[in-house]
Parts: C-alpha cells; structure tokens; sequence
C-alpha cells in the first residue's frame, strides 16, 4: 500500500479521524482543544462527509456541561457521537462522563490534555484534567505524538465499539495539539476497514427508541444499587484485550504496532521509567541514546492507563529491572503519590502476589512529577531521573524540571546536555505574533515535509499578550521520526524578525556554534553591527556565527506587503539555511503562494512574487570584525526604580528566563502584587500621537478611547512646571472649573501600542490644514527619549481633586486609570470600559473577572494592569472561572454586606466610647458622590484613632472591619462567551437576587480569547468560528431578559458611538442600589477589520439600529415614567453600510451569495422589528402608585 | 416605424437602454427594464479598487493575527477555501443574463493596466455579450503628462481587446486636451465603440467639518449638451459605434442624441427619477415624433446633425461659443 504523508498539528489529525468516523459532534471551545472543533465545524460547513457518506452533525453548545449532555442524549439516542474538550471543560463533563460509562455507552471523545487551574490559570499542557476523570469509568487511552494522536482516535473508536466502555483519548495539550509534524495520513479505506457494520449495529440496536421501547436512567434503592453497579464487572475486564484486538487489526491494515504497554531501550534494563504522552517519546529517544552508551535503562509507555491493564504492564518490563521511576504529569497535593505511580506500585504488589511478576527480584519504585502546565521535558531530565534510579538511596518522590529550593524535591540535571544529533537541522526563529512568522514556518514545515523526504516538526511558543506579542518558532528536519517532544536548544539557524528583541531576549543562547544567524534590521549591514549591543556581539564573535541581515520591512512595504514579513524571511531563511537546494525552494515558496492566493486573486499572489524575488536581492551578510566593536551594553530589563520583587522574579519572566526561578521565588497561594505593567515597557508602537497644544480644544476623548491609559490628561497649579522638562507641554485649562490652572495631554510613548483611536477620535483640526490635527501619529523612535523623560514628569504631577471632577466625559479623564498598559490587541474595544470603570470607582472596586481576553490582558504573567493611586488603594481583581463568574462577583458582595452589617453591629455597640455623633454619621453616609466617599473616608479615620484608645475585643475587630464603611463597588466583568453562554444561568440568578452588583459585559460577540468562535451575542449573518456559513440565528437580547426581572437597571452602550451616554451609565449603574447590568458593543479584531476604525464602526453599529443605545432605569417606574430611554435616534442608515465594512459579514458573501443576501434581509427585518420594539416600550407608562 | 440600430455590432430594436447603475443589482428591476422594452442591459461597473482591495483587504484583515496566540490561532476560515475578489458581480451577471433574453453589457472601471483586467476575460465567460470599459481617472499627478494619460487608456483598452473576443466599448470622460485623436487612436486599436460620456461625481466640501464629502446627483437634460457636441464632431471619423450617456430624460433628448451620432443611447437619471418603465415612454415619444415628422426610419435621422452633415457645422466649433457668450452679454445689457 503507498503511504499518503501529511503535515499537520496533533488537533487536525485527531479531528480527521474523528470527523470522519462520527455522525454526531457536540463542541464548546476551551483552549487547546478548540481547534478540534473548529475542523470539524469547517468541514461540515463544506459538506464534507464522513466515512459512511454523510455530513456529521456539528453543534456548539452552550458550555461543555452542555456539550457532554448532548453527547449523552446523542448516544442513547443511536448516533455515533464524539467530542472534544480539555481542562475545566473536561471538568465540566465529568457527571455525565459517570452517567455514560455507567450506561456501558460506546464513545470515543478526545482530549487535549491541559492544567486544571489551581493558585492560577495555565492554557498549557498536563495530565490534571485527565486524572481527574480517571474514576468515571472511561477507558483512558494516551497518545504521545501527533502521529499517535491520529492513529489512536481511530483505535479509540474502534476498541469503543467492541467494548463497549466508553473511551477518552488524550494527548499532551500544545505540546502534540499545536506541533506540526509530517505523518502517515489514515486513509478513508483503512478506517471503513478498521470499524467493521456490524460493531455500529450493535450500538444503534442499543438506542432508545419508541418502536422498541426500553429506560435508563432509574433512580435505585440500597436493595438494588450495589449489584447493578459491580454488573458491568466483566466488561471493564474485557476492555484491555478488546483494546488489544483493536491495536492488532489497526497494525494489520496500516502496519503501525502498538500494544498497551510498549517498552522500548536495552533489553536487560535495569532501570526502567514509566511514562504517559509526550513525555514517553522525549523518554524514548534519551533511553536509546543511554543504551547505545551501555546503559541498562527501558522505558514502559503507558498506552492504557484504565482500564489499568496489570498483566500486560508487567509482562511489559525486562525481567532484569530492579529499579522504576514512574513520572506523573500531575500533582495531587496530600496524596502519597501521583497517581500513576500508585498504579504502578498497586500493580507490581498484586502481581507479586499473584505469583506473576516475572522480575527475578522486587523493583524498588520511585515516583516524580514533570512537566506541569507544558513545563519541558527533555533527555537531561530524563538522564538525571536514571541518575536519580542509579543512586544508593533514590528520593522516593521528586520532582524534575524545576528548582525546589524549599523542599528540595526536585532533582538536578545537566541544562546543557544535547543529545540531538546533528542530522537533525534544527531552527529557531523570534517573531511577532503579526508579523506572520509563524505563518510562515507552518508553511515551510509543509513545503519540507511534503516535498521532501524529511521528517518535519514544529513547536511554536507564543507569549500571553495580544498586542506585540512575541513567538519563537522551533524546527526540525530530519531523515527520521522525530520524538523531540522539547525546544530546540541548539540551533544550526537563527532568525530574528523583529530587531527590538535583540535587546530584549537571549536570542543568540539558541545559536549553535557555527550556525547561520538572520536578522531583519532597519539598518544597512555595517550599521546593524554597530547598532548591536556588546553582549550580542560577543555571541556572534565567540559562536562564529554567520551573520545576515535584511530589512524586511522596508522590502514588505515596497513591494506592498505592508507590515506582512512573512514571505520576505521565510525566503531568506530557504536562501541561507541550506535545508533544501536554494532554486528548488524559492519554486517551492511560490508554489506555495500560488496554493495559498491563488484563489485569492493575481495581485496577492504578484505582490508575494515580488517579495520573494526583493529578499533575496536585498539580502546582506554582515563581514563580522575579530572583536567586538559596541562600546552600547544591554540596557536593564526593569528600570532601576522597580521594586525589589519586580526586579528579582517579574523581570526574569519579562526576559523569556522564568524557568530559571526557583519554587521560593514565588508566592506560595497564587497572590501577587497588582501595577505591575507600568515596568514593563515595551516599546510596541511604530509610531506615537504627538499634541497640539495650540490646536487642542480640551475635550479629553483622546483620554477616551485610548486602550492602553497610554494617553493621559492632568490639570495643575502652573507653578509645578518649574523643572519641566524642555519638550514638556502645557496650556492654560480653557473650563471654569480649574480656572487657573494649566491642562496637559501627555502620550506614554513606550506604552503606546499605536492604534491611532486618539488622532481618530480627536475633534481639532489646524484650519489652515485641516489634515493636521492636535493628535498626528509620529515615528516613536526619535521621541522616545524626549517623551519618557516628559511622562515621567507627568506622572509625577499630583492627581486631581475627585471631588472637584464632573461626571462627564471630560472630567472622568482627569481621574486617575486604574488599569494600564495590558496586553490588550492594538485597538482593542474592550479596555476602554474597564479603565473607565476604574477611573470612577476602580479605588474602592473588587472585580470579579471572568475567563477570557480581560482575564488574559487583566492578570496574565508576567506583568498585570490593575494598580494603585497615591493612597496604595486600587482595585482588588480575581478570576474564578469562565462559568461562575457572576456568582464568584456576588460572594464578593455577600461578604462584603456581611462585613458592613457587622461593623455597623460592633459601631453601634462602641458607640458610648467612639461617640454618638461620629457612628451616626458613619451608618447615614451618603456615598454616592465623590464628595461623600470623601467624607466617609475621614470619619473612617477619626474612627480609627478613637479605636485606638479603646481597650477591647470589639474594637480590635471593628479595627479589621472599619475600612468596609467606605462604600465597596463590586464589578462582575466578562464577555459574551460568559454572560451570554456558559455563565447566563448564574448570571441570571444574581440579577434575580436582587443584590448589589454591577455587571459589565464586554460584548465582542464571539468568544475572543478562543480565536472568534461564534455565541449566543454573535448577530445573524456573521461568520464565525462554529458558525463558519453566517450564523442563521439572531442576537440573543441579553439587555430585553434583564429588563424582565423589572429589579435591573440595564444599560446598553458604545463608547465610540456616544460616549456621554456611556459614562452616563456607567455612573447610573453604580449608584442604583441594586443589580446592574451594562452590555457595552466592544469593537474586536474577531471583526475582521482596521481597529482604527473601530470607532466609526461603533457609530455605524448604532446608526443603523443595530445596537441601540438606551439606559433602563427601574426607579423611573415610580413616577410613572417607562424605565426604559432610548438613547439613540431611529435608523438612519441600511444595516449594510455598517456590515459590509467587516470581514465576518463579508466572508459569507465570499462563500454563498445567496445565503449572505438571505441572512442579510433577515437581519435587515429584525434590527428594524426590534427598534421598533424598543420605541415602543420607551413610550410606557405607568400607574403611580402610592406607598 | 424602424427604429433598429446596430451598436457593438449588436443589431437592437432601438437604441435606448439603461446605462450603468445599481438598477442590475435588483432582479426585478432588471427584468422590469426588459418588459419596458430596453434594448439591452448595461451593468454597474465593477472598480479595480473592489477587486485588488478585495484581495489585499480580506487578506490583511482576516490574516492579520493569525498564529499570533496561543490560544488564538486564527480567526476566520481558512482563506485558500473560499474566493476573494468579486465573484458576486460574475455571479449577478449570469443571473442578469438567465433572467433577460437581452444583450448584457458589463462594464470595468478602472485606471492601470495591471491583474485586475483578468477580470475582463472572467466577465465574458461569465455571459456578458460586451464589455464596457469606464477609464475614470483624475490625472492629479504633476509628472504625468496629457501624452502619459492617453496612454493608459490606451493600454487598458489594448489589453482587454486582446483578451476578450466579445465587443469593447470605451466610456471617456470629457476631460482630455483632444477627444478627437484619443477617439481616433481608440479607433485604430480597435474600439468597438465609445460612450460620450462619464459623468463625475464631483468632491464637496463639509463646512462644519472641514471634511471632503460626496454626494450623488442626477444628471438634466442641460448635461446632453456637452455629448451633443462631441458625438457630432466624431460621427463618421471613427469606425467604432457612438453611444451618449448622460442628459437622456426624454424621447427628444434621445432624439438628438442620434441626430447628432448617437448609435446607442443610455439612461439612467430619467430612471432612477420615473421608474424602468420611463423607457418605454421614451421610445414611444421617438417613434411619435418620428412619425409626426414623416421619417421612414431613425437610420435616416442617425448622425443627420453631425459636424459631418449639420447644416450649421460651425455651432459645434468654437464660433459656437462666441455666439453664444456675445448672446447673453447682450441679455444682460
């Protein structure tokens, strides 16, 4: 049979097979594992059929509680049925995970193995959500490559049907979900041939059904319950073999071996590690190079890990081992070991007990952790936990990959060890997350993998910003099966597309001696070298390196690439680098670029052309002196001024270097310090606004809209610009309210990230040239210094006087942002309503945070966003979950309630020794202005100094409690993902409870974080990830549900349309005594255009009648007003004029013009139905009732 | 009464048929204009701006952040599995095509000679039976030179005359230093005919603003004059067929339209104002008119006035203008 290879990562090729053999798929995106369920929408959405010639079903639900119920009522109902998931979505499922395994339901679901967050969230890989499963009853099923991946989905769905237990499959999240790697494709043939009529027979004759009727799901009594639970005994004691059976038929159709417990190194091993996933085939590859140095050491890969096959585990190990270590990709604090390693050590006892351990002596068994949430693993580690085995008294449990300097578990490794061998040409390039590197290596990955007959793998590491968010791409080439499942450490090629990261990253330490290094600079060859700092000149002496440069910007642009360098260095990367014959894959690239553009249009694929043949024309080697020249050394990475943790841990984080921290470095509960951002500057922006001081009208909407706080307004006494710096700009303050005073609107130029929204936004124009405005963008490079010396005396100018401040536009811009600087996209349309959130109330706000883009940008590593005033007080920010966050906001408000009943109890108590007047005033505050905070704020104090003379329990306790009379805010802040979706029933009831808290929903109508898939808010017509051919369903009126309770106020705004309306809300919201909810239209890059022009679109959005804008305030019912005020005029413009201007409308025009211009008038009739609607309800009146 | 003409070497019934606009992108409305009696149907045009902005726009856009987060590897479809460009005006020109049994000509806007021209083969297999080509273009570059501009017509129009077997006509703009030997020029190459002539629509200015805006404004019969002029110093100089667009609103705007040379005659104020149905009322008051005046056919009408035959041929020259500026000098005394 001819083998069909293919390049693709772990998910598609799980996808594929599951697709293929599967009628029905319930999917909910959860990171890693999202990308699963996004092939399979797409196919489906293509009409692409499966095995059997029909089109599975794909439904997205609204949360994997609910995807598992619609697998569960799937099954039963007779479909083939299949999902994906990982994480706390696995979580999610595991109470019908208990209900279809009890039900002895065939099922073959596929996890990308992810962290379960503990003390913090990760996205990265490990086994703690799989673990946590392995009770249910689910056969668990471990692939360690992606190779693997491909072959066991299909295996799993096979030994499924035979057995009858239901299966989860699963394999290392990012590390084999997201590795490209060339692989034996499994062909339609060899899976009808793998999955026999028959098995599906026996399943659909199982189904419930009217015409055969049969129940499941009864409740039983102490009588019966017992004995039904241990009747399905013999089918768990089946499973392995069936498991057996399906492995015996896969390798008799396609060749490939695998049996549960698959042992591989020297045949009289001594030593043996026992391992799951990757971790087997980084184990695998160390094991061979030990033997063939005359180690004894093995390695058994645990295929099966339940149901736990004893036998063939043991029969499995040479019975020469005398030592084991079993390494767990998980921890269970408080348990003896991990689990796999219990299972090991129960597993070795019963078969000696049995008289069937075929060792001539009992093995001494250790266990360890690795790799916890994608940690690496690497044949160092795997060298030291043999050394580990070797010595006279092993640590029972230890740890690998880490430095435990507390409790010294971890063990030592040799961080320099490379055992790769030099067949393998290995690459490492450093880019940005826009820029297309990564793009661009998945595409050479193709090019090598499918052209050639190399084996080819690649491994992205990307950080957790959205904006200037950095990647390192990791590839290997080689004449054999790679199970590198690690970095590369020592590459023959270096690229790095962006020359900012020379001074910020290591870039050099991945460059192996004698290799070639590529570097995109703005500057010609001999100014690069001199431009370089001395440190990276050195590396470059010392390694021999040999050195290129090209400006890849300046080529992109001219030959109308824009800001795309992808093809630009991915040429040169084909020119120098030598993998392949240099004019084959220049042919190769374009042929590459015709597959890709073709269908796109000959001018995508002439620009790319042009580009190509640019590079290599513009493609220098740099003639490297004998010495170093620099006299410039690597600037800091925190600035002097930082605090001492900043500097000690964040700062190491910020280098690419956390790895290196040991376990006492960091906090042991997951709490850390907020303002943190502010020391880390990045520097991201091409080009900054600079102010017209004489041309500026003071509106402060440039302050507005700025994503980042990076553009920042004070007013203040003149005689506080003595010592300014000379650049420093100021102009008399035009208002009456700080008459006197001078007025400042700074840019903090290294936190700028460029967007533009401010010149968008800003009004004054110069009349003599009305292109010129009081806000231009100019190049950063040559302001910066000039502009950090002047925000640095900006920021040391005091604050305004919050009582003295308007609730408007304009004067909330003069109050302080308490959230700056985040990872946010360029443009993003979210963040502005939370720096106005925390500019109104953000000093005296807890927020609760949901899980998505604002849990990633407000508290991911290293640095976060929130911070302080000059007082140290800021908000208090958590995230508990994706779908409990309104409730986790209202615990918030219950304690907080709880704290003030109490104090207010202890005051009234103390009220003889505090004084009579001072608690009265205290329980009657008014707080709804700034000047009552204020206020309360002093007696809060005065209170404080009297309990201080008080000697009792009570007012040490009141001491504790005194700080909560000052009116906490509580803030309940997500996305639509949340609010819409997942969190909506508990959503739902907190606004039911009628308690005080304000919900924020940051509307981008998809789920952002995850990469756009499609929710409840996701308006009719648009494409989006699960809804790929247009969403046929309309916007869920999330605002019209919460009016219903009657309890409410609901707001519904967009800044960029009216921002007055907006902070009006946001201030109403607040202050009504009661639950809040604000829907805020929040323009996203999921939108697929320009975010500078996420402002007029805004308008658009609203102008059309779109997003009306309107205010329900149920107060106003007392007067017998409508609660209900529309806030936005009637439609004024056809809903296509704000459609067509987004990608996620027009892609569906792209794909079925009959079906966008179906979805278009649908869409069209229900913004006008629903205007009307709202017109209508604004018009209300009602009976005034007397009390 | 005959009223045929032959316009591209297409034999019509008459010469009256809507010039481009979004009419076509309504079904009903095209096949309202077929029952009205349109000689045939002429597309709105298709921009190069729509196509390589199209493809560079959705590109950039939709591609922008791909591979840039973890947990965000893309946002939208994979793009090699849909088309880009605008397919949906191939696509509206087989509709127009299968829902009329008239000539459908379709027309590319445009003002280099670069990819998007491929458009014009795609347009002809698309149906159409001609192409209209709208060579729009504000020369506002210094270094360009009137020779410079003429040539990109001319090399805009030499391409898709070699790629394309169906008819091309030509639709200038009344703005080049000599009409005649661009016509004459477009001629040799092999025009199949030319339409007198784009209309502009013309920037304005926002006060409040300070911003350029535009707007759409129909044409009057006052704007036919203009075309008269130049359809009648062209008639029987160029082998290619006249047609007049802009100015038509009524049965004796079209009229002198053909008087003057006018093998075609397009409409479309006089439709967006009274409706597809206009049309008929046109050609019904032609046919009046011409019957009144005891013609035998328009043919015999058809470049009756032209610089060629008009009994006063110097009105159209510049002795027109003397006259008529020394005609309202002497209104105003």
């Amino acid at each position: 049979m001819t083998r069909s290879y293919i390049t693709i990562d772990g998910n598609e090729a799980v996808a594929s097979v599951a697709h293929r053999t599967n009628e029905v798929i319930a999917i909910y995106p959860i990171t890693p594992s999202s990308n699963m369920g996004e092939w399979a929408d797409e196919w489906s959405a293509k009409g692409k059929k499966n095995i059997w010639g029909t089109v599975p079903q794909v439904s997205e639900l609204q949360s994997e509680g609910g995807a598992s119920g619609a697998v569960h009522g799937a099954l039963q109902a007779g479909a083939l049925t299949t999902t994906f998931t990982a994480s706390q979505g696995l979580l999610l499922m595991i109470p019908n995970m208990y209900k279809i395994a009890g039900e002895l339901t065939s099922l073959c679901m596929h996890v990308s193995a992810r962290t379960v967050a503990t003390h913090a969230l990760s996205i990265f890989g490990d086994h703690s959500d799989v673990m946590a499963c392995r009770q249910t009853g689910f056969a668990l099923l471990a692939s360690g490559s992606v190779q693997e991946a491909h072959d066991f989905a299909a295996i799993g769905q096979l030994a499924t049907l035979r057995a009858r237990v239901p299966f989860l499959h699963f394999f290392d999240g990012f590390r084999t979900s997201h590795e490209v790697s060339k692989i034996v494709y499994l062909s339609d043939d060899e899976l009808r041939a793998l999955l026999p009529f028959d098995l599906i027979a026996q399943h659909r004759s199982r189904a419930l059904t009217p015409d055969r009727p049969l129940l499941r799901g009864t409740a039983q009594n102490p009588d019966a319950f017992f004995q039904a639970r241990e009747a399905c005994n013999r089918f768990y004691q089946a499973c392995p073999s069936h498991v057996e059976a399906a492995m015996a038929r896969f390798q008799e159709i396609t060749g490939r071996e695998y049996h549960l417990m698959d042992y591989a190194g020297h045949p009289e091993a001594e030593r043996v590690i026992v391992v799951m996933g990757t971790g087997a085939e980084v184990t695998h590859e160390a094991v061979e190079w030990l033997a063939d140095q005359g180690e004894k050491v093995g390695v058994v890969k645990v295929r099966l890990y339940r149901p736990f096959p004893v036998e063939q585990f043991v029969k499995a190990l040479p019975p020469t081992v005398t030592r084991i270590a079993v390494l767990d990709r998980t921890k269970e604090p408080g348990a003896i070991g991990e689990p796999l390693y219990l299972d090991v050590v129960a597993a070795v006892r019963e078969a000696r007990d049995a008289g069937r351990l075929p060792l001539a002596a009992e093995p001494k068994i250790i266990g360890g952790r690795y790799g916890l949430s994608s940690k690496e693993f690497t044949p160092a580690m795997v060298k030291a936990v043999f050394d580990e085995l070797a010595a006279p008294a092993p640590k029972t449990h230890f740890t690998v990959g880490i430095m435990d300097d507390v409790t010294h578990l971890s063990l030592p490794y040799d961080a320099d060890l490379d055992i790769e061998p030099d067949d393998v040409r290995r690459s490492v390039f450093f880019g940005l997350g826009s820029d297309g590197t990564v793009g661009a290596n998945k595409n050479s990955i193709k090019i090598i993998g499918e052209e050639t007959n190399n084996y080819a793998q690649g491994y992205f590491v990307y950080d957790s910003k959205k904006a200037g968010a950095i990647t390192i791409s990791h590839l290997r080439f080689g004449p054999r099966q790679i199970r590198s499942s690690y970095l590369v450490k020592q590459a023959g090629f270096v690229a790095c597309h962006q020359y900012e990261f020379m001074d910020k990253y290591d870039v050099l330490g991945y460059a192996k001696p004698g290799g070639v290094f590529l570097l995109n600079s703005p500057f010609p060859p001999q100014e690069t070298w001199d431009a370089l700092a001395r440190e990276v000149q050195e590396q470059i002496i010392e390694k021999r390196l040999d050195f290129y440069v090209i400006d890849a910007f300046a080529v992109a642009r001219e030959t109308g690439m824009g800001t795309r360098i992808n093809t630009v260095m991915q040429t040169c990367f084909f020119a120098i680098s030598g993998v392949l014959p240099r004019e084959e894959a220049i042919a190769q690239i374009k042929g590459a670029i015709e597959k890709t553009y073709g269908k796109r249009g000959p001018d995508v694929v002439r620009k790319n052309f042009a580009a190509v043949d640019q590079a290599l024309a513009n493609l220098h080697r740099v003639t490297v002196p004998a010495s170093p020249t620099a006299t410039r050394t690597l600037p800091p990475i925190v600035p002097d001024p930082a605090p001492d943790f900043v500097k000690r841990v964040t700062a190491l984080m910020m280098a690419n270097k956390g790895d290196l921290l040991p376990v006492s470095a960091f906090p042991v509960d997951g709490t850390w310090p907020t303002a943190t951002t502010q020391w880390e500057k990045r520097n991201i922006a091409q080009d900054i606004p600079v102010w017209d001081e004489a041309l500026c009208i003071q509106c402060n909407k440039c302050a507005m809209v700025c994503p980042h706080a990076a553009i920042r307004i004070k007013v203040y006494d003149p005689a506080l610009l003595d010592g300014a710096p000379a650049t420093f700009k100021a102009v008399d303050f035009k208002g009456g309210e700080f008459k006197g005073l001078k007025y400042t609107v700074q840019v903090a130029p290294e936190d700028c990230t460029g967007c533009t929204l401010c010149v968008v936004v800003c009004p004054a124009k110069d009349k003599t040239n009305p292109k010129h405005k009081s806000l231009d963008m100019h190049p950063q490079r040559p302001l910066r210094d000039a502009e950090r010396e002047n925000y640095a005396f900006f920021l040391g100018l005091p604050e305004v006087d919050r009582t003295k401040v308007k609730p408007d536009v304009k004067g909330v811009q003069f109050l302080q942002p308490l959230f700056e600087y985040s990872g946010a996209c360029v443009g993003c349309g979210e963040t502005p309503y939370v720096k106005l959130l925390t500019q109104l109330f953000g000093d005296r706000a807890l927020i609760a945070n949901a899980t998505g883009c604002s849990s990633i940008y407000g508290g991911n590593l290293p640095t976060t966003p929130f911070s302080v005033n000059q007082d140290g007080r800021g908000p208090a920010w958590s995230n508990s979950l994706f779908e409990d966050n309104a409730e986790f906001g209202l615990g918030f408000r219950l304690a907080i309630d709880k704290h003030v009943e109490q104090a207010a109890e202890m005051l009234r108590r103390l009220a003889p020794a505090v004084g009579e007047a001072l608690v009265d005033a205290l329980l009657s505050a008014e707080q709804r202005s700034e000047a009552g905070i204020a206020e309360q704020r002093s007696r809060v104090e005065a209170l404080k100094q009297k309990l201080a003379g008080i000697d009792s329990a009570d007012a040490r306790w009141l001491e504790r409690l005194a700080d909560y009379l000052v009116r906490k805010s509580v803030w309940v802040v997500g996305g639509d993902g949340w609010a819409y979706d997942i969190g909506y029933g508990g959503l739902d009831h907190v606004l039911a409870m009628g308690r005080d808290v304000n919900i924020l929903v940051l509307d981008t109508e998809v789920y952002s974080n995850t990469g756009g898939q499609q929710s409840k808010a996701t308006p009719l017509g648009a494409s989006a990830r699960f809804a790929m051919a247009g969403k046929p369903a309309g916007k869920k009126d999330l605002g019209m549900m919460a009016m219903v309770y009657g309890n409410t106020y609901v707001a519904r705004v967009a800044f960029g349309a009216k921002d007055v309306q907006t902070v009006k809300a946001f201030v109403e919201a607040e202050a009504y005594d009661g639950p809040s909810l604000i829907i805020a239209y929040s323009h996203c890059i999921a939108h697929g255009y320009d975010m500078a022009q996420g402002l007029d679109q805004q308008k658009l959005a609203v102008d059309s009648g779109y997003w009306p804008l309107y205010r329900f305030d149920p107060r106003r019912m007392a007067t017998g007003e409508s609660p209900l005020v529309l806030d936005s005029a009637a439609p004024k413009i056809d809903l296509a004029k704000y459609t067509g201007n987004e990608a996620r409308y027009r892609v569906v025009e792209q794909m079925d013009p009959a079906r966008f211009k179906m979805l278009s008038e649908r869409a069209q009739r229900e913004v006008t139905m629903r205007f009307s609607l709202y017109e209508q309800l604004a018009k209300l009146t009602f009976p005034v009732v007397k009390p | 009464m005959d009223l045929s003409t032959t316009y591209l070497g297409l034999t019509l019934p008459h010469p009256v048929m809507p010039g481009a606009s979004p009419m076509v992108d309504h079904l009903d409305l095209v096949k309202r204009l077929e029952d009205a009696g349109a000689a045939a149907i002429t597309m709105h045009s298709l921009f190069e701006e729509q196509i390589t902005r199209e493809q560079q726009g959705m590109v950039y856009h939709m591609e922008l952040l791909d591979h840039g987060n973890a947990e965000a590897l893309s946002y939208f479809p994979q793009a090699s599995e849909f088309r880009l460009g605008p397919y949906q005006y191939l696509e509206q020109v087989r509709l127009v095509k299968q829902t009329v049994a008239l000539p459908v000509i379709a027309s590319l806007n445009g003002t280099t000679s670069e990819g998007w021209l491929e458009y014009a083969k795609l347009i002809e297999q698309a149906g159409a039976s001609a192409i209209e080509l709208n060579v729009y273009h504000v020369a506002a570059d210094p270094r360009e030179t009137g020779d410079a501009v003429e040539r990109r017509v001319l090399d805009i129009v030499g391409a898709v005359k070699t790629s394309v077997s169906v008819p091309v006509a030509v639709k200038l703009s009344p703005f080049y230093s000599s009409i005649a030997h661009l016509a004459a020029s477009l001629d040799a190459l092999g025009a199949d005919g030319l339409v007198l002539f784009n209309r502009f629509y013309q920037p304005d200015i926002d006060l409040q603003e300070l911003a350029v805006t535009s707007h759409l404004s129909l044409s009057t019969s006052q704007d036919l004059l203009l075309r008269l002029r130049w359809l009648a110093v062209l008639y029987g100089r160029v082998k290619a067929s006249l047609a007049v667009s802009g100015g038509v609103h009524t049965a004796q705007d079209a009229l002198k339209a053909v008087m003057a040379g006018a093998g075609a005659v397009q409409t479309v104020s006089g439709l967006l104002k009274n409706g597809p149905e206009h049309i008929k009322a046109i050609v019904g008051g032609m046919r009046a008119w011409l019957e009144e005046h005891e013609y035998e056919s328009l043919e015999q009408a058809k470049g009756s006035m032209s610089l060629e035959r008009s009994p006063n041929p110097a009105a159209f020259e510049r002795a027109n203008y003397m006259k008529v500026l020394a005609a309202y000098q002497m209104k105003i005394a």
